[in-house]
């Protein structure tokens, strides 16, 4: 019997060699020689991270997951403000991106635990909200980041990117780069179906900096400009960028300008317009280093970079010291900042090089 | 003895056929007029029959409608381009659809094949890239991690008896936290797997038989495996054992069939196929990435639910579900093509989910 | 009819001072059984005497805590039905007989699959489906059970007697020695119910002993050359359906007569 099933693993071992073999007479194996900076970097700091910084505060971190870098560099950025400051960060993820339930009881226990202030990006901007006021009757400062509560107001403060800002930066780039943009094709690339908040300003503020009228400002699909010739859904990974684009490109192949909430969806849009054999201007937002590197190497046009790192870090900050930052002008929150990265700067609209993007870059 | 009389009653109540059958009483031949049934069936019974004899029937003629009906309402979705990009897109769910059929067969499920994935195409580009391996050292080694999963999914329920769901639900956060431990959430971008590890993009190669009809080598490899599953399960020993253990464990087991190495082989061959998924998920993206692939563990169950395999195991075919990724694909595709919010293609899919779920069990109660 | 008829000839099956306990609980006591060549030996006891206990023991499914079994007057051992079927002895379950979504001619050759002659038998495992479809027709076709068209239908799609019949028809194709039979005619109804014990007396007159165990007395007596009666652990008697009447047995099987050692009695 053992020797039946392994005979039929050997079997499929056999096949995939096969496929394999063939695919070796096309193209062997490439140069070897690893320049993985960034891998060993990560791998320090993962160890830093684990180190007890010990002392009298704990300023707790609550993040959506632990898989998306940008929660990563969060807690890094966290984490050496609080090495930094002599005070204790206790860091706590939910499972995904609507995990409401694993936040409340990271809130709890961060209650229980009398530490001075917590720090969340919520999972459910509106469900968390009772549980937060709970921590601010026990005396804990609370600091939206990256996401606002819904109310506003139910956190001491909100350290986010100004979304709207970083969309509408990439949308007059775009606008100003292309040769006819009153008869621009543009596919849309989002995040999911619910329309979260991010999604949504990072859309109509790349429709706005566009130049089209986005009808109400908080949902996106009822604008009724020609331009436009689809919207869909990418989860933010490279497979739903490229599924999408596919089907966009199936609706009009002549598509010149695709607006993507991320960098995963940018790449995986790419993907899609190469196998295709088509050409089009990608603008995206986030300013991860791959998404940078993809810049630099022009498979996307440019694209719009946060810093989660200092939100964190003016997070623990202002934690620590008690010090709260006011909000920022014209915004009902504290803007930690948002650049346009690109190496075809155009007039009237400010950027930085990838060069600054490769050394500000996350994850 | 009461029982007995209950279950004779219960038959005589349900079975109106053997009634009838009875009450034409041809003594001595009654095994054989029991079997001439075909005078006292509606044309409803008929159907059900015919269904019943016939699995990939019904998901066909769905996947033919389905694709009838967007060729005419519109009309760029009937295009070689279009067509070809379906298959692509069903590509990984239809290989880890493979995996999850096998799986279900047995009557058990699979919740790990989506993080088995990830975590085999992460190992493979980072130890290729990261690591400067040789690539196909490295492809050999993230296929082999596939296979290891499996077995230890395999080993989890057939030595320590937990419910497949139980097991491969622990196993699915096992799984994806040690790929995103291994791959430290880097992404390694297209630019640099294609320098140091081209041939792990090799499934996304295309290959373009009409003009415009783009073929991923993917693409291929996905109904190879299809052709050589369809014969393991119909024309061995080994599938006529993966059928007869989900249908009734406890009559292979009388009949000498080691359920247990059979269980074994099954999820061994899953996590393998989840292995391969993971080069031809590096070949779709173009790149490795560490995020998750969300859906593809329900995404594989849909499409073996829609391709008529019943979830209560030992019934169903492999080709069903290829064919049903393909129904899934034509509705997203389609349904895009004639201007539907995103949303309407996951209440679409819903739908078809619940109509196959309730076909089969109409179909399964045939001859009670 | 004689009523010891041990001394005539060798029993096929023998089981010698049985004895099967779980924890506690006591199955069988030091209980004896004898089947011989050519008859229908059925088995009845009230539930909970025993008798299932008995008959596990015997194809192979328990292995007994004392006591001894011979075939044809040679001690064997089972460790598993599988022991048990390769020396002859073929069981048809009561609920468990056939696997409902496999189709007549793969429940026939169920866990013993003809494979393809080569290497494409002996490396890659292919089945030989065509002799095996042959085959399952030809043994069907022999029982008089042809009326079975379509050798290629789930067997869920028969009837319950046809089911039975395809389950009596593998026994009877693989059995060398003895088929046991588990309440074939359970859940069966009226007509199925006779068709299944002409089978049954079919199976006899090719010349295997049978072994059935069941609860249905007119049906017992229908088929039945001697009955074989288990109450509380152990044989109590063993008489002919010619020399006792139905309420005779009942009364034996409850504890209602006793039995003396010349009308069938055990000690």
């Amino acid at each position: 019997m053992t020797r039946r099933w392994m005979m039929i693993v050997a079997m499929l071992a056999g096949l995939a060699l096969f496929a394999a073999a063939c695919g070796g007479s096309a193209d062997t194996s490439g140069d070897t020689s690893a320049e993985d900076g960034s891998t060993e970097e990560a791998a320090a700091d993962g160890a830093s991270a684990a180190a007890d910084a010990g002392g009298d505060g704990i300023v707790g971190l609550i993040t959506k997951n632990e898989t998306n870098p940008f929660f990563v560099k969060m807690r890094e950025g966290a984490q050496a403000k609080a090495d930094e400051l002599g005070v204790e960060l206790r860091a706590f993820a939910g499972e995904g991106d609507d995990d409401n339930a694993s936040q409340v009881q990271a809130l709890e226990d961060l209650i229980a635990a009398d530490a001075t202030g917590v720090m969340i990006t919520p999972a459910d901007t509106i469900a968390i909200v009772p549980t937060v006021e709970k921590a601010r009757e026990a005396g804990l400062t609370v600091i939206a980041l990256d996401t606002p509560l819904d109310p506003l107001d139910a956190a001491d403060a909100t350290f986010a990117t100004d979304n709207f800002r970083a969309g509408e930066l990439i949308g007059e780039w775009a606008a100003a780069t292309i040769d006819d943009p009153d008869n621009a094709k543009i596919a849309l690339l989002n995040i999911n179906p619910n329309q979260p908040t991010v999604g949504v300003l990072r859309n109509q503020g790349f429709l706005t900096g566009f130049g089209i009228d986005v009808g109400d400002p908080n949902m996106w699909g009822d604008e009724d400009d020609p331009r436009i010739v689809g919207q869909d859904v990418t989860d933010g990974n490279e497979e739903g960028g490229r599924s999408a684009m596919e089907r966009l490109i199936a609706i009009d192949p002549d598509i010149n300008v695709v607006y993507t909430l991320n960098e995963p969806a940018a790449a995986g849009a790419k993907l899609a317009l190469d196998a295709a054999g088509l050409e089009a201007l990608i603008v995206s937002v986030d300013g991860s280093c791959p998404g940078v590197e993809d810049v630099a190497d022009g498979n996307v046009g440019a694209t719009a970079m946060q810093f989660p790192l200092l939100m964190a870090s003016l997070g623990v900050e202002a934690i620590a010291t008690g010090e709260i930052p006011p909000n920022s002008e014209g915004i009902d929150f504290y803007n930690t900042g948002v650049e346009l990265i690109t190496d075809a700067p155009v007039d009237g609209v400010e950027s930085q090089t990838t060069e600054f993007g490769l050394e500000n870059c996350w994850g | 003895m009461v029982s007995d009389e209950k279950t004779t009653d219960d038959r005589a109540e349900r079975r109106p056929t053997d009634q009838l059958a009875a009450a034409e009483g041809i003594a001595g031949s009654a095994v054989g007029d029991v079997a001439s049934f075909e005078q006292s069936q509606s044309p409803l019974d008929r159907l059900q029959r015919f269904l019943h004899s016939r699995p990939l029937v019904s998901p066909s003629v769905v996947l033919l409608l389905a694709f009838l009906f967007f060729s005419i309402a519109g009309d760029r979705f009937f295009t070689a381009t279009n067509t070809s990009t379906i298959l692509a897109q069903v590509m990984i769910i239809g290989t880890l659809g493979i995996a999850q059929t096998l799986v279900i067969l047995t009557g058990g499920i699979d919740l790990s094949v989506g993080a088995i994935t990830l975590f085999a195409s992460v190992v493979m580009g980072k130890l290729a890239v990261g690591w400067g391996w040789n690539p196909w050292l490295a492809l050999l080694f993230g296929i082999g991690i596939g296979l290891a999963c499996g077995a230890a999914n395999g080993l989890l329920v057939t030595r320590l008896k937990l419910p497949p769901f139980i097991a491969t639900l622990g196993t699915l956060s096992v799984f994806g936290a040690l790929a995103q431990w291994f791959s430290e959430n880097q992404t390694l971008r297209s630019t640099d797997v294609q320098e140091q590890a081209s041939n792990l993009l090799w499934f996304g190669r295309v290959w373009e038989p009409l003009s415009g009809f783009r073929v991923t080598y993917g693409v291929v490899f996905m109904l190879l495996l299809y052709a050589f599953f369809t014969f393991a399960l119909s024309r061995t020993t080994w599938g006529e054992h993966v059928y007869a253990t989900g249908d009734e464990p406890e009559t292979a087991r009388l009949v000498g069939i080691n359920t247990s190495r059979v269980l074994l082989s099954v999820y061994v061959v899953a996590g393998l196929l989840a292995g391969l998924a993971g080069w031809l998920w590096i070949g779709r993206i173009g790149a490795v990435s560490p995020i998750p692939i969300v859906n593809a563990n329900l995404e594989s169950i849909t499409a073996v639910v829609i391709g008529g395999t019943s979830l209560f195991g030992g019934r169903g075919l492999v080709l069903g579900t290829l064919i049903g990724a393909l129904i899934v694909g034509v509705f997203d595709s389609g349904l895009s093509v004639l201007g539907f919010e995103p949303l309407w293609r996951v209440f679409a899919i819903g739908v078809l989910v619940l109509v196959a779920v309730a076909l089969d069990q109409w179909i399964r109660r045939v001859g009670k | 009819m004689t009523t010891t008829p041990t001394a005539t000839a060798t029993p096929v099956l023998e089981g010698r001072g049985l004895t099967k306990r779980f924890g506690h609980v006591t199955a069988i006591e030091d209980s004896n059984f004898e089947l011989l060549p050519g008859e229908i030996l059925a088995v009845i006891g009230d539930n909970g005497a025993g008798k299932s206990s008995l008959i596990k023991c015997l194809c192979g499914a328990y292995t007994p805590d004392e006591g001894e079994i011979l075939l044809d007057g040679e001690p064997v051992q089972f460790r598993s039905p599988i022991d048990a079927r390769a020396l002859g002895i073929e069981t048809v379950y009561q609920n468990l007989a056939v696997s409902p979504g496999r189709d007549i001619a793969q429940n026939m050759y169920l866990g013993r699959e003809r494979r393809k002659p080569g290497v494409m038998g002996s490396l890659f495992r292919v089945l030989d489906k065509a002799y095996m479809r042959d085959h399952a027709r030809q043994q069907l076709s022999d029982l008089g059970l042809l009326t079975i068209q379509d050798i290629t239908q789930a067997v869920e799609t028969l009837s319950g007697g046809q089911r039975q019949g395809v389950a009596v028809a593998r026994a009877a194709a693989f059995a060398t020695r003895v088929v046991i039979m588990d309440e074939p005619t359970a859940a069966l109804g009226v007509k199925e119910s006779r068709r299944v014990l002409e089978l049954i007396k079919d199976v006899r007159d090719r010349g295997l002993p049978i072994i059935l165990i069941s609860h249905n007395m007119p049906h017992v007596f229908e088929v039945a050359d001697r009955i074989h009666i288990h109450r509380l652990g152990r044989r109590v008697a063993v008489v002919s359906p010619e020399s006792h009447t139905m309420s005779d047995t009942v009364a034996i099987m409850t504890g209602a007569m006793v039995v003396s050692p010349e009308e069938g009695g055990t000690p």
